[in-house]
């Protein structure tokens, strides 16, 4: 097709879209029992595609008591980052993903919901962030490690760095204040890669330093290209950090964009994205403890039992035995990062959990586009999600930025990587919180969280 | 007898209009036929077939309708044909849409749409090629 009537017909496209959907009522979607809506479809899905625009002089909206500065701009497209023992930062940069266009829809939706994303090529780095004086400047950019495949989940495990590439989970040596790899990293596992229509693969480390977990999600939306592909996807994998042997973690666990190790209980968390085209309303994206050998119903249903039609024959086998989530995030949010606070980010944001959400082409109003706090009793959710950064859409509908991971400094900062800025943000308390903070045994990223590792028991 | 003959010069229709009206209905069973398959046996791959031969029976479907529409302008065309082609060029694209839906979400609409789309491209079928079989015959 010519680039004109191209053009003509993604314009076309847009405008009957918007010209077909209401805007869609607000459900109080959060928590553990959501308000779960019939299915419902126009001719086309509820949309509506981020306009970019820039931040200029401005930055994103944080409490007052909370300041926020952009650490590290201009780079290629970042997603997770990692605080390693030192203060220092790792950002993963890239794009993955290789899915071929299988129907006409592919064609004409990918230039569409390209607009929305930045235009920045795939990183496939690691780019470092020091700031060696402490004054929250991070005066060091450099590039750590490069040539990696669409690098995301991030994670250290005593002198080892883990990188989740798109295609497989590698290692480097690594040694405190090291600002570049020493060498090419090792291949540590193969991770399932054809089509990878959700290529993001999020990866933490286990509290006791065993084992790796890698978020691999589906190939689809809903099966739409058979459920042949689906092998392996869909889940989370528990990695031996030695071996590199896996086994199924949770399974039916449709794109687990974020994982995290809770501080004290050492329960995996992850958020996790759920179906589109089934109403704005639908699916709550939500944010769970992952049960070791659960299923969590993707293709067949959602929130626990509630069937999908479109996916055929049914399944009331794998149905009858799908978990709910603990907690909804609100449908479309795209939640794509998730750490756990500290006392350091002070009193009111100390206990729960933050959660990064990109926001989703599939729905009008649109939602997500934000940092919130899900605040926790007894170690479970327990609430509203709480605003925390805000600001990435303005007024006029320009999108400014969109948020991905966050990481929580155990020094006392919210790290916010937004890759349509191509900018990590970092939020801290404007008042110095309380003595000792620092030394909190409880801390929120892996690296950090990681002691000594433990010898697994060989084999 | 001294009554005047009154001849009307009919030619047969267009080669290029022919084509493309040619299409459109083997195109749109082909589509339904698919439909059928998928419907029945849930094969993803029947569904993207169906979603191609849809996209080439709008092709057809434009060419023939563009066609329909200048045989109007010169009129040498009348109204029921092209009728028939916008009521098939219309309900296609809503069928195109339909098929864009993901998985058995197609089902059962774009089985449905694509019966009476088969059965609208074998009216236009049977008006649109009449004239080949009129010649000479009062219009």
């Amino acid at each position: 097709m010519s680039r004109p009537v191209r053009t003509t017909l993604v314009v076309s496209t847009l405008a009957l879209a918007l010209a077909a959907c209401g805007k869609a009522p607000d459900l109080a979607q959060h928590g553990n029992v959501p308000n779960l809506p019939e299915p419902e479809r126009g001719l086309l899905p509820s949309m509506v595609i981020a306009d970019p625009g820039s931040w200029g002089d401005q930055v994103p909206t944080v409490p007052q008591g909370y300041k926020v500065s952009a650490i590290a701009t201009d780079l290629a497209i970042p997603r997770q980052m990692l605080v390693l023992p030192n203060g220092d930062i790792l950002v993963a940069e890239g794009r993955g993903g290789n899915a071929p266009k299988l129907k006409p829809k592919d064609i004409i939706a990918a230039p569409i919901k390209a607009k929305g994303n930045t235009k920045v090529k795939s990183g496939n780095r690691l780019t470092l962030l020091r700031d060696g004086d402490g004054d929250g400047v991070y005066e060091i950019k450099t590039v750590f490690a490069e040539n990696l495949n669409a690098p995301y989940g991030l994670a250290m495990i005593g002198n080892t760095l883990y990188v989740a590439n798109q295609d497989e989970v590698v290692a480097f040596d690594y040694q405190p204040g090291q600002t570049r790899a020493s060498g090419a990293p090792r291949v540590l596992t193969a991770l399932p890669s054809a089509i990878n229509h959700h290529w993001t693969k999020a990866m933490t480390a286990s509290a006791d330093g065993r084992f790796l977990y890698v978020g691999i999600g589906s190939n689809s939306n809903v099966g739409e290209r058979g459920l042949d592909v689906e092998v392996d996807r869909a889940r989370i994998w528990q990695i031996d950090a030695q071996t590199g042997a896996h086994k199924d973690y949770a399974t039916g666990i449709r794109n687990p964009t974020a994982l995290a190790i809770q501080p004290g209980t050492g329960t995996l968390w992850s958020v996790v994205n759920e179906r589109d085209e089934i109403g704005p309303n639908l699916v709550p994206d939500y944010l769970t403890s992952v049960q070791e050998g659960g299923f969590y119903g993707w293709p067949w249903s959602y929130w626990g039992k509630t069937v999908d039609n479109r996916v055929m024959p049914h399944n009331q086998e794998k149905v009858a035995k799908a978990l709910a989530p603990d907690y909804a995030l609100g449908s479309h949010v795209a939640a794509l990062g998730v750490s756990f606070s500290g006392p350091s980010m002070g009193a009111q944001f100390a206990d729960g959990a933050f959660v990064g959400m990109h926001g989703s082409w599939n729905r009008n109003p649109p939602v997500g586009y934000k940092v919130v706090f899900v605040p926790f009793q007894n170690g479970r959710p327990a609430g509203a999600p709480i605003d925390f950064v805000t600001g990435f859409r303005t007024d006029k509908d320009t999108t400014r930025g969109r948020p991905v991971g966050v990481a929580v400094d155990p020094r006392g900062a919210l790290l916010v990587a937004d890759d349509l800025a191509n900018t990590i943000w970092r939020v801290v308390p404007t008042a110095p919180v309380q003595p000792a903070a620092p030394a909190q045994p409880a801390a929120a990223t892996p690296a950090a969280a990681a002691p000594a590792p433990t010898p697994p028991p060989a084999g | 007898m001294s009554s005047t003959p009154l001849y009307t010069v009919r030619r047969p229709i267009h080669p290029v209009h022919a084509a493309a009206l040619g299409g459109v209905l083997p195109l749109f069973l082909c589509a339904l036929l698919s439909d059928y398959a998928f419907y029945t046996t849930y094969e993803i791959q029947w569904a993207n077939f169906a979603s191609w031969l849809l996209v080439a029976a709008m092709v057809m479907t434009t060419l023939a309708l563009v066609a329909a529409l200048i045989g109007q302008a010169r009129r040498s065309r009348r109204l029921p044909y092209t009728l028939v082609l916008v009521a098939i060029w219309v309900l296609g694209f809503i069928n195109n849409l339909q098929h864009a839906r993901d998985n058995f979400a197609v089902m059962p609409a774009g089985l449905w749409l694509s019966v009476l789309l088969t059965v609208l491209a074998l009216v236009a079928t049977v008006i649109g090629f009449a004239s080949l079989r009129t010649a000479g015959d009062v219009r």
